[in-house]
């Protein structure tokens, strides 16, 4: 089995997209990791769902107060600037479109760029949190995921099967294997994972993907 | 001051909790601003059939500690104890755990009926209930299960939908100060839902770190005002 890029490295390259003072959301789970990725040239407001802008690192053990939390329940730290508000306050901005990339995990992704990132097969009692709002609020949705399950199906299909977040919000898709822009007319494969050629990512992908002019391997 | 609204004990400021109410539980959901007492006081108290309105279902004392090192006692409980007959809120259970808090038991069995609202929609209806409004039209949810059976309109050429306000009975909620009118400060990511929950029950009931006399909270950086608090208790230190 060829090597795919492992979590850090996905985050390393999602990371990549957030522009010098840009407002970012990091979505449940992976997405978390891109925060340890910021160049220090660049200032980055990460903001939470749960009422904070502008919060800095992972706290380590002797730092951890359990009233300063991300949305994935992890004590953060604080920075000079940074501001608290209601769940009210925190949804406007989402909402408003005052948030410039927002980094959500995936089940599947379709080809039109629809998101399913909520509720699976099994598990009718899960709950899709923010995830709704941010899909539909943010000015750019890059989805970070590994490009297949763990049996191996593809999950960036023609359509998804897992119920929506929101439709046609995507507009990039960071995985182990590629990275792939969303356009309204098709899936352009833009990078590709260090020893994978084109047909053999196409065949981990049930949706059509159409190789970028400039196809490059991912920098990392 | 006309009305004394500290009270001394968990216990008593639950004590006419009804069977059937409808109760708010501020905070995200986990530790950090859940009413932990207020709560541990109702599971005590036993109303039952009560619709509990919080953002996320809890998880039960056996898997937060894998949240929390050492584990913290949340609202289900509640769940655990047969008291509730509908939960409203953006998470339920928690996906990335074992299907085996008490809500999701309880769901799987039948037992409970569960809601789920787009976290900042359910925000947004909270404050609609605050406020006296009878809704709002969001595009948050439009072509997903939330749109199903919800009046739809077309606003600047996009489709919205028309969600409903939500009350309650009583909010329990979390505090960091209070003065003794009941005018109220919070405390970093502890402040999230509780004080727009304080604006849309009934009888909110706030436990918070400390007391103090009227007069010492700057009123520039009191977040909620004392006329939406009706019960204030310190939690021991």
């Amino acid at each position: 089995m060829k090597d795919r890029l492992d979590e850090q490295t996905i985050a390393l390259r999602a990371a990549r997209e957030f522009t010098d003072g840009s407002v970012v959301n990091l979505g449940y789970g992976m997405p978390g990791l891109c925060a340890n990725f910021i160049p220090e040239s660049r200032t980055i407001f990460f903001q939470s769902e749960n009422g904070m802008l502008g919060y800095g690192n992972l706290a380590s053990d002797a730092e951890k107060d359990y009233e300063m939390i991300n949305a994935s329940d992890q004590p953060v730290t604080p920075l000079p600037g940074m501001c608290f508000f209601d769940s009210g306050i925190s949804f406007d901005m989402i909402r408003g479109g005052h948030i410039d990339v927002v980094v959500l995990g995936a089940y599947q992704v379709s080809e039109k760029g629809d998101l399913a990132n909520w509720g699976r097969p099994g598990r009718p009692a899960t709950g899709m949190g923010g995830g709704m709002d941010l899909a539909a609020g943010a000015k750019k949705v890059i989805v970070m995921m590994l490009h297949t399950t763990k049996e191996g199906e593809p999950r960036i299909v023609k359509n998804c099967t897992y119920p929506l977040t929101a439709r046609q919000c995507v507009s990039l898709i960071i995985t182990d294997l590629a990275v792939i822009e969303v356009t309204a007319k098709s899936l352009i494969l833009k990078e590709i994972a260090p020893g994978w050629t084109v047909p053999e990512v196409q065949g981990l992908t049930e949706a059509k993907l159409i190789p970028a002019t400039d196809l490059k391997e991912i920098e990392l | 001051m006309a009305v004394n609204k500290i009270f001394r004990s968990f216990d008593e400021a639950v004590a006419d909790v009804f069977n059937g109410a409808t109760i708010m539980l501020g905070g995200f959901g986990s530790f950090g601003g859940l009413p932990i007492n207020l709560i541990a006081a109702l599971a005590k108290q036993g109303a039952k059939n009560l619709t509990i309105i919080a953002n996320m279902g809890g998880v039960g004392l056996e898997l937060s500690s894998r949240i929390k090192p050492g584990g913290y006692q949340d609202h289900g409980i509640l769940f655990e104890n047969g008291q509730v007959k509908k939960f409203i809120g953006s998470v339920p259970a928690l996906g990335g755990m074992p299907p085996t808090s008490p809500i999701e038991k309880l769901f799987n069995e039948g037992k409970v009926e569960i809601e789920t609202v787009p976290q900042g929609t359910m925000a947004e209806r909270i404050r609609c209930g605050a406020g006296g409004l009878g809704g709002f039209y969001t595009r948050v949810g439009v072509g997903t299960v939330v749109a199903k059976g919800k009046e739809t309109k077309v606003i600047n050429g996009k489709e919205y939908l028309l969600e409903l306000p939500l009350f309650a009975d009583f909010a329990l909620i979390k505090a960091h100060k209070a003065d003794a009118l009941g005018n109220l400060v919070y405390r970093k990511t502890a402040r999230c839902f509780n004080p727009i929950m304080a604006m849309a029950a009934k009888v909110t009931i706030a436990e918070v770190d400390q007391v103090v006399p009227v007069g010492q909270l700057d009123p520039e950086v009191i977040v909620t005002p004392h006329v939406y608090v009706h019960r204030i208790i310190e939690v021991p230190r």
